[in-house]
């Protein structure tokens, strides 16, 4: 049996309240939040994290036979941004890493592509939405990823939502644009596409539902997603589904994270569903599509260990407006008077991809010593060249002494800086990241996260910080 | 294998030290000429005297010719040492193992800095070239440094406050020293309160905490010490020299504890035993020590003997290592007060060996520890940071042992 057998979701730590960017700028007053990448976070660092979620059960990572990255907002153009992602969940070098970049509609493009693949396929869906200020791209916009593994193939990981059907509609349709390089979308007057997405929508998902075989009062939960909330939500009305089936926006509190939207909702969803319960999840962008799952008695057992819901209410106390802006690229601020930061290199990142982007320190196969990084001779017996790989993502550290770095270049000063010595053993010094300097203490439990330390040259710099463990999430990864 | 030293074979005979300041005015080459200049003035030789050159810098030039093109030495051999913040003392080193070898008769151990004209904060030019990709972790030297000092008052239970207060004491009585220097950067005296409230730098650290960032120069000349008294009635002999690179893994090894340079332990028990110390804390007349930071300082004391483990907080606060202490440590101002042009700073610490071991500090600053009979003094230079550093230790005293 097909279907899907893992998924995972990353919403970012930061909020930012929208009544604080109408107070700052004398806009009408919105309510909620929407969530904030990190200033060290981007689409490929977030789906690296939903990603490590989604594949914290044992033996799931050797599974994946092909791997998708969707993203409106990509890191990078020319240069694979998936590759990133594959290097740092450690998959096999023949899994096929690849993005669907550009679009809002690539997360529905990937989801349906891993879903209806013959190798077991990961797809992750990311994005970071932005727009000028004060703008409702802006405040009504959220950032997150989310993550899926459909497979199950033969014989493999139980599934835990089967794939019953899916269908798409495809639609030229001059709704919203961006041309490369601008800040922000632009949008036809809405009502235009109103109809024409409620029209789609009812197609695709009454030729998916007729696949099924199934009834629109059978959907337990449907999920509606897109950018042109006002359709999603006629959709939502009139789609002829039972009343309570339709599932919450998640808008006020995280915002719409366009291309991971539908991630986001359908991971919501499996964190809470019963087994044996229909999922409608209605996509429109350009057209519309539909997947229809149903949940089976495996789900319980294998649901997320950081669901979305407990990832909302850990997330941080509003950052002021100016912070964001900051972190957007929208204010710029004085730098301090330090040395531009070094860009990555090349060759030397090449040649530490596994610790780089894996961080894969290394065992000592004489005296069992860990070591951060990796190193040829052992730091304890001093033995050259007997060192095994040995993966510390997913290892938790206790935080042995600290500092807040003043002086430090960062988008967001001061820099915490701790330095962790990790359960099972092995030390290293690192930042620590989505934290106050209340959080940077002697004895602290921090996890490690996959970010983007900084951008120099046009090149991004990944690597490895701590965070603070909060409580409402379970342990992120297993290996 | 062994280390045997050289004691009392080599004697410093003359030396130079620039203020060290900002120097707006003067390059690198400028500050060069000056401490050279008055180092073979004190000897009283000429360069054509001296056999052989080490050059110490960390980042204002490269290779000898730095120094020789500066001079326009007639072809003689120079050479370029670096060894982070303990370079001026290992251009010394080298210098005094030339001459101890039978190589040379005359060797200059020069060193330099010149750290103003990057127009950046803390010591910027001082970045080490990383494999960049962030797996290494820079951080800025304060906030390095300053991972010493939550470490410490967790270790010995003193609350945040307290340590606090045992920091801006040492800097407080490095200032006392350095206003009474002619040559130091700072040349005030600080108020407690006023170290205590500055803005902070990093972790506890303000920015009293720090050594200054200044452009300086000094230079030492290096003769068997058979030979000294043709030179100067006062040579000041090298009875220890010792040096150690550590192998780096207090950032690996979840057993350093960061209250402790293991590095400096090491390359001062050397010393120690190279020289016939037994007991520092009254043996020696004075010491002059790397206090990058004022954490630094607190833990070096402990380091090189001169406290008791866990005690050397209450030392500070009573004040055994004011100029009028039991053992006066840096009273020169040290880092602190004379600044840290990084190639001169373990130079620079010798010079003022030199002047208090000769009795030619000024009055205002000359330790009494000198007229009681004591004649030793130690340096003690490092590089890099809490968990990987290079430590050099020197004794030299006034007097030729037995």
């Amino acid at each position: 049996m097909a279907g899907l057998i893992a998924y995972g979701a990353h919403v970012p730590y930061h909020r930012l309240a929208r009544a604080d960017v109408a107070a700052t700028l004398g806009t009408a007053p919105g309510r909620g939040t929407r969530a904030v990448a990190g200033y060290d976070e981007d689409t490929t660092s977030m789906a690296v994290e939903a990603a490590r979620t989604a594949l914290a059960r044992d033996g799931l990572r050797a599974r994946i036979g092909q791997l998708f990255l969707a993203t409106a907002a990509p890191a990078y153009l020319d240069k694979t941004n998936a590759t990133a992602v594959h290097a740092a969940l450690r998959l096999d070098e023949h899994v096929l890493a690849a993005d669907m970049a550009g679009s809002v509609r690539s997360g529905l493009g990937a989801l349906v592509t891993a879903a209806r693949s013959p190798v077991p396929t990961l797809a992750v869906l990311s994005d970071l939405r932005t727009g000028l200020p004060g703008g409702g791209e802006e405040v009504m916009g959220g950032d997150g990823a989310a993550a899926f593994v459909f497979g199950g193939h033969r014989n493999g990981a139980p599934v835990i939502a089967e794939l019953l059907a899916h269908d798409t509609v495809s639609d030229e349709l001059l709704d919203r644009w961006r041309l490369p390089g601008a800040p922000a979308s632009r949008v036809w007057e809405e009502r235009f596409a109103e109809e024409i997405y409620a029209s789609h929508a009812d197609k695709a998902l009454t030729a998916a539902l007729d696949q099924a075989g199934l009834d629109r009062r059978a959907v337990d939960h449907l999920v509606v997603c897109g950018l042109h909330a006002r359709a999603c939500a006629t959709v939502r009305r009139t789609a002829g589904t039972r009343p309570e089936a339709a599932v919450p926006d998640l808008t006020d509190a995280i915002g719409n994270a366009g291309t991971a939207q539908p991630g986001l909702l359908l991971a919501d969803v499996l964190d809470r569903a019963a087994p044996g319960e229909i999922i409608a999840l209605v996509v429109l962008g350009d057209g519309a599509g539909v997947l229809l799952l149903r949940t089976t008695d495996a789900l319980p057992a294998h649901r997320s260990a950081r669901p979305v819901a407990a990832q909302i209410t850990a997330g941080s106390a509003p950052m002021p407006y100016a912070t964001y802006l900051s972190w957007r690229g929208l204010l710029d601020r004085e730098p301090p008077r330090r040395p531009d930061p070094e860009p990555p290199y090349a060759p030397p990142a090449h040649r530490r991809t596994a610790w780089k982007y894996g961080f894969v320190a290394a065992r000592c196969e004489k005296c069992g010593t860990r070591q951060l990084p990796p190193d040829r001779v052992c730091a304890c017996c001093h033995s050259v060249d007997a060192m095994a790989d040995e993966p510390m993502e997913h290892i938790r550290g206790t935080v042995a002494t600290f500092t807040v770095d003043r002086l430090a270049h960062t988008p967001s000063p001061p820099m915490l800086v701790v330095v962790v010595d990790y359960d099972g053993g092995g030390r290293f010094r690192c930042q620590l990241t989505d934290a106050t300097e209340a959080d940077a203490v002697i004895g602290a439990r921090v996890e490690m996260t996959f970010r983007r330390t900084v951008t120099a040259s046009g090149i991004h710099n990944y690597f490895w910080k701590a965070r603070p463990v909060r409580t409402g999430e379970m342990e992120g990864t297993q290996g | 294998m062994s280390s045997h030293g050289i004691r009392d074979r080599v004697a410093i005979v003359g030396m130079g030290c620039t203020p060290f300041g900002e120097h707006w005015t003067r390059s690198a080459d400028d500050l060069l000429v000056d401490a050279v200049g008055e180092a073979v003035t004190s000897a009283g030789v000429t360069l054509d005297d001296i056999d052989a050159f080490w050059f110490g810098t960390q980042a204002s030039g490269v290779s000898g010719l730095t120094l020789s093109r500066a001079l326009r030495l007639p072809n003689k051999p120079v050479t370029r040492v670096e060894n982070m913040c303990a370079t001026g003392s290992e251009a010394l080193r080298n210098a005094c193992y030339a001459v101890a070898s039978g190589a040379y008769d005359v060797a200059m151990a020069v060193g330099v800095e010149k750290l103003k004209d990057s127009g950046m904060s803390g010591l910027s030019g001082t970045a080490i070239p990383g494999a960049g990709d962030d797996s290494r972790g820079e951080i800025t030297a304060p906030a390095n440094f300053s991972l010493l000092a939550p470490a410490y008052a967790a270790k010995y239970g003193l609350t945040k406050e307290e340590l606090k207060d045992v920091i801006t004491r040492i800097a407080w009585k490095n200032h006392v020293n350095g206003a009474r220097n002619p040559r130091a950067q700072f040349r005030k005296e600080v108020p407690l309160e006023r170290i205590r409230s500055a803005p902070i730098v990093a972790g506890m650290l303000g920015v009293f905490d720090c050594s200054g960032v200044s452009d300086g120069s000094a230079a030492a000349i290096v003769v068997r010490a058979e030979d000294a008294y043709r030179y100067t009635d006062k040579p000041v002999f090298v009875k220890a020299l010792s040096f150690v690179a550590g192998p780096a893994d207090g950032l690996l090894d979840p057993e350093y504890d960061f209250t402790t340079f293991p590095e400096v332990v090491a390359s001062a028990q050397e010393a120690y035993r190279q020289a016939g110390v037994s007991d520092p804390r009254t043996e020696l007349a004075l010491a002059e020590v790397h206090d990058c930071f004022t954490p630094t300082e607190l833990v070096l004391m402990e380091d090189l003997g001169f406290s008791a483990r866990g005690e050397a907080w209450k030392d500070v606060s009573s004040g055994a290592f004011d100029l009028d202490g039991s053992l006066p440590v840096n009273p020169d101002g040290g880092l602190k007060a004379f600044g840290h042009p990084i190639g001169a700073s373990g130079l620079r610490m010798m010079f003022e060996a030199w002047l208090q071991l000769r009795g030619e500090a000024p009055p205002e600053r000359t330790v009494p520890s000198v007229a009681q009979g004591r004649s030793l003094a130690l340096t003690h230079n490092l590089g890099g940071g809490p968990g990987e550093c290079v430590s050099f230790v020197s004794i030299v005293g006034s007097e030729l042992t037995e």
